[in-house]
């Protein structure tokens, strides 16, 4: 095996699977979900056998279109550390996840469409990864767009999940629209869209620092689609609609990852942007700071997580923003993936217990009746909310610190957005493990079959303790602060938001049979959704219903009309002309003969 | 030149087959095989095309009117070629899901066979008059099936797209006449390889009312905004393979005449009237893509998404360079395609349930979820998914135009603009990239309406797609993914007809 064939392996394999499952896939459920098992898993097993790889050779690339040196556009391979670490987020947790999958989608409909969707989900997803240059990270990232279109319209028969599925699709193509800007702004300047090539060509811009201040932002649209950042989140939380695992992956590894692992593989241009990075910033700590808020008032066990992800994901580009490296973010990145998706998979697990229910007042005392799937959401539970020495508390209080050095501001809502991350979480631990059975269901809870549990007891090692510096070492070199420029207030600080926060929670809602508090606010996410649906509905859904109508009356009549009321009124005036010879038309058309090829022929 | 062009058995295999059908044969079996047969041939000679080689292969010449140089001239270049695969492919696919009307269904395909006959000769001649005479004998056909055969108002719809159609034949007459008396006195020719030659020697002066003619004339053939509105309306009312020949195929003779004729011969003309032109585009994309938001019935709303596609074309032309141009001659395959297999599937649906309102329908994919994946796969084709040969286009189009100067591609320097200001052209292209936003919307909601949602108790018992016409959805969405891969391959037979002399 060389490291020239291995990545085309780990890229297409989940590809195959996917055309296979899809062509002969209905004769089996085992081979549909074998298939896309082994795919994941042979991209798992070479991924870790790359990274052990310390001479790679150089990468092969196919010709997409080529049109001379202006515009080459290859389908290639860039296999750098940060590809060689994502690679094995990414596979490791879909291998996981796929197994989890075969439990949890046992009895549900559209079973091998779900294994060929997640086959191509994963395999959008390595292109990503592994692209060598903008437009092949673009063809890879609206394929990512369309596979999650696939699977979060999974129930597509539900009018909410077919609405969910839609919205995922257009919200990140409008992201896409500013990417696509982007890559045509940087290709117009450098005449190349490798990413090598833009590297080396980054000294052109010296004397034009706002063009590329315009188009590395115009391509951070890109990442706010895809990484659900404000104000392009909305589509995040509707999309659980889709089965759990879906959520897991998108959530974690897949997906809403990709947005800030782009920004990690443009870092190098980034870095020569300030302004650019401070936009960055500011929408990655708002971001941060009002999902948290947003999380703190949802009922739905899935969407609690949804928000927390985007809050998370706050972090990641506020880490773009202000890390002097793209390592940070990516750390927070590689611990969240384990933790996030651990959650996932737990509520799955809860879900499938609950039949289904997904209203956490619902549930209540599960901790008797679940009890791997509740040490497991605690695992998670505990490296979200940053407790001390899990694998949350080294990669988020990073980030947090190079915020507070760069951009105080922004740092401090960092922070305050931890105690709202510890708050959110813990209430829901309560609300759905302890207190009384809220409902039928609840009472004949059942814990799940082996295939859902041992992936989630595999993934709560990392969750926990992937943030050691015995371990991060291994994957990430990590820059900290000159320790005299963090304030000496910040980690008293982190530990009181952490300690308050879980401590509140606790207060509230250990033994709560109702929510004690109630904020519309937060409840109602912002008011964000009801603007976006305002304006799709009244404003652009309003205006081409007008402009419809234009087109049908007004255009149209114009159009025919006033050609025809001139000819008449040519008719009206030639009449006067009528002189009844025959030579007087001769003569006019002679006139209009020669007119013709005066104006035909004269230049 | 005494050989004869196998380019000519192309447009005799259905013209005898219309024949053998006028005499009595069996009309769906006849017009199927010369449909298959026409497209056999047409691979055949791919074989034998020699696509690095820049002018026109497979010549042949016939005088007609040697005194005013008509000839019945023969030939294909790489970008006629794809033409005539895009048009013999839609033939057979339009066959195939054509669903023979009860009554004079030996004229329905008659009629089919007709138009196939005209675009097939349109784009294999080199004369232009020829050209023009072919499209106007596919033309007559085409609003014969909207008239006789259509539904809903399909009379309206026929006499509107006949008047428009008519009036853009007209001044695109004119046009090419102006463009044969521009040519010096004794060397004139509608032969096209000569006007490009002249053309390219400074003979014919570059007058912008000609070129005005020519675009407008085309341009309403094409739906250029605003004379795109008989388009939707007849689209509407067409027996599914009308509209699939004619949006897929004969539509795109208006864009292919720009792009032979208008880009070689005018090119300082189109420079100067470059902003009317690229005001017409912003209508065609912004303004037709909300309108085709608001569409509450399927064929129209496909009738204007169509519409606002040609918007893309026109600017891959309007940029003038090589990437642009390559686009957009791509992209009258990939839309062509796309287009066909839209409408016939449209047509499939109403042929199950009746009725295309958005309202009525539902959750259909349940019923018919093979019908449901091929939708699925032309809707994500038609909003330009990587994969699909659309999206390839596509980019050229946004990379070409972006680069804003038109003739060559801008050198490239080290030294970034020194100046951030984007130029009308570039701002257009960014209007134009908004369209890809436009069209996940409307065809997302269209495939949502339609498929999605929960299954009425009257739709459950839907037959699914089958027999000829899943076969034909199948072999239109496996060319339109194999050229998606693989797009350099219409790349390398496109470009050296849009450099040569």
């Amino acid at each position: 095996m060389s490291t020239q064939i291995a990545p085309w392996i780990i890229l297409f394999s989940p590809l195959v699977a996917a055309v296979l499952i899809f062509l002969i896939g209905r004769f089996s459920k085992t081979l549909s979900a074998g298939l896309a098992i082994l795919s994941a898993a042979t991209g798992c097993f070479l991924s870790w056998w790359l990274f052990r790889q310390t001479e790679v050779a150089p990468q092969l690339a196919l010709e997409w279109l080529n049109f001379g040196p202006e515009l080459t556009i290859t389908i290639g391979i860039t296999l750098d550390h940060l590809s060689k670490v994502m690679l094995l987020v990414v596979t490791t947790i879909s291998t996981l996840v796929f197994i989890y999958s075969t439990g949890y989608m046992r009895d549900e409909e559209g079973y091998t469409r779900f294994f060929a969707g997640l086959s191509l989900f994963l395999f959008s997803m390595l292109g990503i990864v592994l692209a060598d240059n903008f437009v092949m990270m673009f063809i890879f990232w609206e394929l990512v767009g369309v596979s999650s279109y696939i699977l979060i319209g999974h129930y597509y028969s539900k009018d909410s999940a077919a609405d969910a599925g839609k919205q995922a699709f257009i919200v990140n193509r409008i992201g896409d629209f500013g990417f696509m800007l982007g890559i045509l702004l940087l290709w117009s300047a450098t005449g190349t869209v490798a990413f090598s090539g833009l590297l080396s060509a980054i000294p052109g811009f010296q004397g034009a620092p706002v063009y590329l201040t315009v188009a590395c932002v115009l391509v951070f649209m890109g990442t706010v689609g895809k990484s659900a950042q404000m104000p392009l989140h909305v589509w995040l939380p509707n999309s659980m609609e889709g089965p759990t695992p879906v959520s897991s992956l998108l959530h974690a590894a897949t997906m809403v990852a990709a947005g800030v692992y782009m920004l990690a593989r443009i870092f190098p241009i980034l870095e020569v942007v300030p302004d650019a990075r401070e936009i960055i910033a500011w929408v990655g700590g708002i971001t941060c700071f009002g999902a948290a808020l947003m999380a703190t008032q949802q009922n739905d066990i899935k969407r609690i997580l949804a928000y927390s992800t985007i809050s998370q994901l706050g972090y990641m580009v506020l880490g773009i923003g202000v890390a002097p490296t793209s390592s940070e973010a990516m750390f927070h990145l590689f611990t969240h993936a384990c933790f996030k998706c651990l959650l996932f998979l737990a509520a799955g697990s809860v879900m499938i217990a609950m039949h289904h229910e997904t209203d956490m007042w619902h549930m209540g005392g599960l901790r008797k009746k679940t009890p791997v799937t509740m040490i497991c959401f605690i695992a998670g539970m505990l490296a979200l909310s940053g407790c001390p020495f899990t694998s949350g508390y080294f990669s988020k209080d990073l980030i947090i610190e190079w915020a507070v050095v760069k951009t105080p501001f922004l740092g401090w809502l960092a922070a305050a957005a931890a105690g709202l991350t510890a708050f959110y979480i813990f209430r829901e631990f309560f609300v759905v493990f302890f207190g009384k059975a809220r409902s039928e269901h609840a009472e004949h809870a059942h814990e799940q079959p082996v295939s859902m549990l041992v992936p989630m007891l595999i993934l709560a090692v990392p969750a926990l303790f992937a943030g050691l510096p015995m371990i991060q070492e291994q994957f990430f070199t990590l820059s900290h602060p000159d320790a005299n420029a963090v304030p000496h207030l910040l980690h008293p600080f982190l530990y009181a938001m952490f300690f308050g926060g879980a401590g509140l929670a606790t207060l509230l809602y250990f033994k709560a049979e109702k929510d004690p508090v109630s904020i519309p606010l937060f409840a109602n996410r912002l008011y964000i959704d009801d603007v976006y649906f305002w304006f799709v509905n009244k404003i652009q859904g309003g205006g081409s219903i007008a402009l419809s109508w234009a087109d049908r009356w007004v255009v149209d009549l114009v159009i025919v009309q006033v050609p025809s009321k001139l000819t008449w009124a040519c008719g009206f005036a030639l009449r006067f002309l009528q002189i009844g010879s025959i030579q007087a038309y001769a003569f006019f058309f002679g006139v209009g003969v020669v007119g013709l090829l005066y104006i035909l022929l004269s230049k | 030149m005494s050989t004869v062009s196998p380019l000519l058995f192309l447009i005799l295999i259905p013209l005898v087959a219309a024949v053998l059908v006028m005499l009595g044969g069996k009309s769906r079996t006849i017009s199927l095989l010369a449909s298959a047969l026409n497209l056999i041939l047409l691979l055949v000679l791919a074989t034998k095309f020699r696509a690095s080689e820049a002018g026109f292969q497979f010549v042949s010449s016939f005088p007609v009117v040697p005194q005013l140089g008509i000839n019945f001239i023969l030939g294909a270049d790489g970008l006629s070629f794809v033409m005539l695969f895009l048009s013999t492919a839609v033939t057979l696919a339009a066959v195939a899901v054509a669903r023979p009307p009860v009554e004079n269904d030996r004229w329905f395909y008659i009629s089919l066979l007709m138009i196939s006959a005209g675009v097939i000769g349109a784009f294999a001649s080199v004369d232009v008059f020829l050209f023009y005479m072919f499209h106007e004998l596919a033309l007559i056909p085409t609003f014969l099936l909207i008239g006789i055969w259509g539904s809903g108002d399909r009379q309206a719809a026929a006499w509107k797209a006949t008047i428009y159609l008519a009036t853009g034949s007209f001044v695109l007459l004119l046009g090419l006449i102006g463009l044969y008396l521009l040519q010096p006195l004794g060397d004139r020719s509608f032969d096209l390889r000569h006007i490009i030659q002249l053309a390219e020697t400074g003979l014919i002066p570059d007058n912008p009312i000609v070129y005005l003619l020519l675009l407008f004339g085309f341009g309403t053939l094409v739906s250029l905004f605003p004379f795109h509105t008989w388009a939707p309306q007849a689209y509407a009312s067409a027996p599914a393979p009308a509209a699939m020949l004619h949006a897929g195929v004969l539509k795109k003779f208006g864009l292919y005449g720009l792009i032979r004729i208008c880009a070689p011969v005018f090119p300082e003309s189109i420079q100067a009237l470059l902003p009317l032109l690229l005001v017409l585009i912003v209508g065609n994309i912004l303004y037709v893509g909300y309108v085709t938001i608001a569409q509450r019935k399927l064929d129209t709303m496909l009738g204007y998404s169509s519409v606002m596609h040609m918007g893309y074309i026109f600017l891959g032309f309007a940029a003038l360079n090589v990437v642009s141009l390559t686009g957009a001659s791509l992209m009258l395959l990939s839309h062509g395609l796309t287009v066909a297999l839209l409408f016939a599937l449209c047509g499939e649906i109403r042929e199950r349930t009746g009725t295309l309102e958005f309202s009525e329908l539902g959750g259909i994919a349940r019923a018919t979820p093979r019908l449901g994946l091929a939708f699925g796969f032309a809707a994500m084709a038609s909003v330009g998914l990587p994969g699909f040969i659309g999206f390839a286009s596509e980019l050229m189009v946004f990379f070409g135009a972006f680069v804003g100067e038109p003739t060559q591609m801008r050198a490239q320097t080290q030294a970034v603009a020194e100046v951030f200001r984007f130029n009308s052209i570039q701002i257009v292209t960014i209007c134009a990239v908004w369209g890809i936003v436009i069209s996940a919307i409307y065809m997302l909601r269209a495939y949502r309406k339609i498929f999605m949602g929960p299954l009425p108790e009257r739709w459950s018992r839907l037959p699914d797609l089958a027999g000829l016409p899943r076969v034909a959805v199948v072999l239109l969405i496996g060319v339109m993914l194999f050229f998606g891969f693989f797009p350099q391959l219409l790349v390398n037979l496109v470009t050296p007809a849009l450099l040569q002399p």
